[in-house]
C-alpha cells in the first residue's frame, strides 16, 4: 500500500528526514514514536505535500502511484489524508461549506453529493463524534480549543474516507473522553482496504487502537521496529535505550 | 457575442456587447454647451434643470482634476459620447423592450431576478432607462420606483426640492460632470411608516464603445420607512476606456432605515468615479454596502452626513484589484449630530499589479456629543506584487466623541493553501475559498442570491491566479 524507500527532506537547508525507510500493507495501522524533533511530524507532512519541506532524495510509492511527484490535493484525492498536529484557522469559512468543497473534490464532478446528502451524513458524523449539530456553522478551527481542533480534524477523517490516515499527534490536547471518542472513531475506520500511520507521544491513544506495529524514529530515521511491546517500553524507560542501542550499532 | 473580448478577459463573463444595438440619437463627441442643451430639450425638461445642468457644465470646466487619488491621466474628456439614447421608450413591461435589449438583460438573469426576489427592477442601457416595473402592492402603498427622467416629470415639485441638495454639483469635479449630463438613473421615494420587505434593483450596462454613463439617483425615505436599494453595472470590453460617473443621492427621515447595496462589476476599461452621500436624520439609519469587483479605476467614497440625534451610518465595503486595476474606495462618515455612530468596514483584496487604496474620513464637528465612530480596514494581498495604501483621515473637534481605528494587512499564508488542499481542494478553489472567507463579514449582510454571485464573480477572478 505504502512504500517509502530513503526518504531525506529538509526545510530551510536543514535536513529533518535523513533516509525513512519504511512499508505499511493495505488494512494496517502503524504508530510512531520518537522524541521532540526526531522528524515524525515532517515524515507525515511529507507524505501529504507540505509546501514547507523539500524532498531531496528517496521515493514513496502509494497504490503504485508516485506521491512526490503529486499535488497535495491530487494526493487527498488519491486518498491520503493527513490530520493535523496543528490545523489550520480559515477565518469566514464554515465548516460545513469547507467539507462540502472537501467531499465533493475528493467525489469528483461526477458523483458529487447532494447537498441534502451531504448534510445527512455531516449530522450522521457530528453525532458519532458528539460534536453539537450546529458545529458546522463554525468557522474552520477558528477560536477552537486544542481539542476541537483535534476533534474536527477526525470530523474530516470520517467524512472523506482515505485510503491512507496519517494522524499527527492527533491526541495531545484531548482529555480523556475525547481521547476515547477519537480512538473509537479511528478503530471503526479500520478496514482491510485501510492504512494508517499514528504519530503519538502516548501510550494512551496506542493502547486504544492497538496498532499491528509501532515504529521508533530518531534523528531523522526508523531506527527500531517491533509490536506493542517497544511503545510500552517506550513509555515506561523513554528513548535512553533506543539512543544507546543505536550508538552501538553505530560502532 | 464577441469571443475575442471574452477571451482577452478571461473570466470576465459579462464581456459581450449587443452589436444589433441602435441608437435614436447619439450626441457628437465630447462635452459642450449644446451638447446639454440638446440633452435637456429631447428630454423635454423644465428650464430650471436646465440651468442645473449648465450651472454644473461651467463647475466642471473650471474644477481641476483631482490630484490626490487614482491615476486618471488616461481618461479623454472630450472622446466620449455623452449622451446614447437607445431606440426603445422605456418600458413598464418587459415584453415591450426591444429584443436586443432585452436579450443582454436576460443574459445577465434581470427578468428571472424580477420574478423571485425583487419588489421592482429598473434596468438602464447605456444612457436611458429602458424598463422600470414595480409591483402593484408597493405601488399601493404609495411607494414610487420610476427612472429619474420619468420621476422629474411626474413629481417635479418633490425632485425640485430634493435634487442636489445632498452633492451639490460643486461638490467635485465629477459630482459637476454628472449634473450637468445626468440622464437616467432611479427616483425612490417611500412614504411614511412604509417598510419595503424585499429588495428594489437597478441594473447599469454601458453596451457602447467610448460611451459614458451618468445615472443620477434620489432616494427619499420618509419617516419610519425602510428600502433596500441594489444596484448592479456591468459593461463589455472594448479597447478603448468607457467612463461610469454617477450620483446617489439619500435622504433618510428621521426613523427611517435606507441600505444601498453596489456589486460593481465593470470590465477592466471602465473609470469608476462615483459620488454617493446620505443625509441621515435624527434616528435613522443608513447602511452602504459597496462591492466594486471590475472598473480600470474606480474612486468611490460612500458617505453619511449625520445630521440628526442618534442617527446611524455604516458602510461596509469590498474591494477587489486585479491586475491593472485600482481601486481607490473607503468611506466618510460626518457627525454633526449629538449621539450619532458610525460603523466603516472596508476590505480589500490585491491580486497581480493590482492596488487598492483605502481612503476614509471620519469627521466629529463640535456639539456632535457622544458621537462613536469605528473603522476596521483589512487588506488581503495575494501575491508578492499586489500593494495596498490605507488613507485614514480623523477629524475630532467634539471631547466627548470615541472614534476607534483598527488597520490590518494579511497575506494568504502557505499553511492555510496546503491545509485546504490536504483535503482535495484544487489550489485556485482554496484561494478562493480563503478570499470568500475574508469578505464572508460583508457578503452575509447581503441578500443570499447577492452574496453567492459575488463569491462567484471572485472565484472567477481567482482562476489561474496561481500555479
Amino acid at each position: 500500500m505504502l512504500k517509502i524507500e530513503g526518504l531525506r527532506a529538509s526545510i530551510e537547508d536543514k535536513e529533518i528526514l535523513r533516509g525513512v525507510d519504511l512499508e505499511i500493507p493495505a488494512g494496517a495501522v502503524h504508530g510512531i514514536m520518537g522524541p521532540n524533533g526526531s522528524g515524525k511530524s515532517t515524515l507525515v507532512k511529507v507524505l501529504a505535500g507540505d509546501p514547507a519541506y523539500t524532498v531531496t532524495e528517496g521515493s514513496v510509492s502509494y497504490k503504485g502511484m508516485d506521491l512526490l511527484e503529486m499535488e497535495p490535493d491530487e494526493r487527498a484525492r488519491s486518498g491520503v489524508f493527513l490530520a493535523f498536529q496543528y490545523p489550520m484557522e480559515i477565518p469566514g469559512v464554515s465548516i460545513a461549506n469547507f467539507l462540502r468543497a472537501a467531499v465533493n473534490s475528493i467525489r469528483g464532478p461526477e458523483n458529487e453529493l447532494p447537498t441534502f446528502q451531504f448534510y445527512a451524513l455531516l449530522q450522521d458524523k457530528l453525532r458519532e463524534l458528539q460534536l453539537d449539530e450546529f458545529w458546522g456553522n463554525r468557522y474552520v478551527n477558528e477560536g477552537f480549543s486544542g481539542g476541537e481542533k483535534k476533534r474536527n480534524e477526525i470530523l474530516q477523517m470520517l467524512l472523506l474516507e482515505p485510503g491512507l490516515c496519517l494522524l499527527d499527534e492527533t491526541d495531545s490536547g484531548l482529555d480523556v473522553d475525547a481521547l476515547k471518542i477519537v480512538s473509537d472513531g479511528v478503530n471503526r475506520m479500520r478496514s482491510p482496504e485501510r492504512s494508517m500511520l499514528i504519530v503519538t507521544h502516548y501510550m494512551r491513544l496506542l493502547d486504544y487502537i492497538a496498532p499491528d506495529r509501532c515504529h521508533i524514529m530518531l534523528d531523522g530515521r526508523i531506527v527500531q521496529s517491533g509490536d506493542i511491546e517497544l511503545a510500552r517500553r517506550i513509555d515506561s524507560e523513554g528513548y535512553e535505550f533506543i539512543r544507546t542501542g543505536v550508538a552501538e550499532t553505530n560502532v | 457575442m464577441s469571443d475575442r473580448a471574452t477571451v482577452e478577459l478571461g473570466s470576465y463573463s459579462a464581456g459581450w456587447n449587443d452589436p444589433d444595438a441602435k441608437y435614436s440619437f447619439r450626441s457628437e463627441r465630447g462635452l459642450n454647451e449644446s451638447v446639454v442643451r440638446q440633452m435637456s430639450e429631447m428630454k423635454n425638461e423644465p428650464a430650471w434643470m436646465l440651468d442645473f445642468r449648465l450651472r454644473s457644465l461651467k463647475h466642471f470646466r473650471e474644477r481641476p482634476m483631482p490630484y490626490w487619488g487614482a491615476d486618471l491621466s488616461g481618461l479623454d474628456f472630450d472622446d466620449i459620447y455623452y449622451y446614447l439614447k437607445p431606440d426603445a421608450e422605456n418600458s413598464r413591461t418587459w415584453d415591450d423592450v426591444p429584443d436586443a435589449i432585452k436579450d443582454t438583460f436576460e443574459k445577465l438573469g434581470i427578468p428571472e431576478a424580477e420574478r423571485t426576489v425583487l419588489a421592482g427592477v429598473g434596468a438602464q442601457y447605456d444612457s436611458e432607462s429602458v424598463y422600470h416595473n414595480l409591483q402593484q402592492k408597493w405601488k399601493d402603498l404609495g411607494v414610487v420606483f420610476l427612472d429619474m427622467d420619468s420621476g422629474l416629470r411626474e413629481y417635479e415639485d418633490i425632485v425640485r426640492e430634493h435634487f442636489g441638495t445632498v452633492i451639490p454639483p460643486e461638490d467635485n469635479k465629477f459630482s459637476a460632470l454628472n449634473s450637468a449630463v445626468w440622464s437616467g438613473g432611479s427616483f425612490v421615494y417611500i412614504p411614511k411608516g412604509v417598510y419595503l420587505e424585499i429588495p428594489l434593483q437597478a441594473y447599469f450596462r454601458i453596451n457602447a464603445d467610448k460611451a459614458g454613463q451618468f445615472e443620477r439617483t434620489l432616494i427619499i425615505a420618509d419617516e419610519g420607512s425602510f428600502v433596500h436599494y441594489i444596484e448592479g453595472c456591468t459593461a463589455p470590453v472594448y479597447t478603448t476606456d468607457s467612463l461610469h460617473s454617477a450620483v446617489v443621492e439619500i435622504i433618510a427621515k428621521p426613523g427611517s432605515r435606507v441600505r444601498y447595496s453596489t456589486v460593481q462589476n465593470w470590465s477592466s476599461n471602465v473609470y469608476n468615479l462615483v459620488t454617493k452621500r446620505a443625509v441621515a436624520m435624527a434616528g435613522s439609519t443608513v447602511e452602504w454596502l459597496d462591492g466594486n469587483i471590475g472598473s480600470k479605476v474606480t474612486m468611490k467614497y460612500p458617505s453619511v452626513m449625520l445630521v440628526g440625534e442618534g442617527a446611524t451610518g455604516e458602510v461596509l465595503s469590498i474591494a477587489y484589484a486585479n491586475d491593472g486595476q485600482h481601486q481607490d474606495t473607503g468611506a466618510k462618515m460626518i457627525h454633526v449630530a449629538p449621539g450619532t455612530t458610525s460603523r466603516i468596514i472596508a476590505k480589500s483584496i490585491s491580486k497581480g499589479h493590482g492596488k487598492s487604496t483605502y481612503r476614509g474620513l471620519v469627521r466629529v464637528h463640535n456639539g456632535a456629543r457622544g458621537a462613536k465612530s469605528n473603522v476596521e480596514c483589512d487588506a488581503l494581498l495575494i501575491d508578492e506584487q499586489s500593494r495596498t495604501d490605507t488613507y485614514p483621515y480623523i477629524e475630532i473637534e467634539e471631547d466627548s466623541a470615541s472614534v476607534g481605528h483598527e488597520a490590518r494587512v494579511s497575506r494568504v499564508s502557505e499553511q492555510q493553501l496546503f491545509y485546504l488542499q490536504s483535503r482535495g481542494i484544487p489550489e485556485d478553489q482554496a484561494m478562493a475559498m480563503i478570499v470568500s472567507g475574508f469578505i464572508e463579514p460583508i457578503t452575509k449582510e447581503l441578500p443570499l442570491e447577492y452574496a453567492v454571485e459575488l463569491n462567484r464573480l471572485i472565484e472567477l477572478e481567482m482562476e489561474g491566479s496561481v500555479g
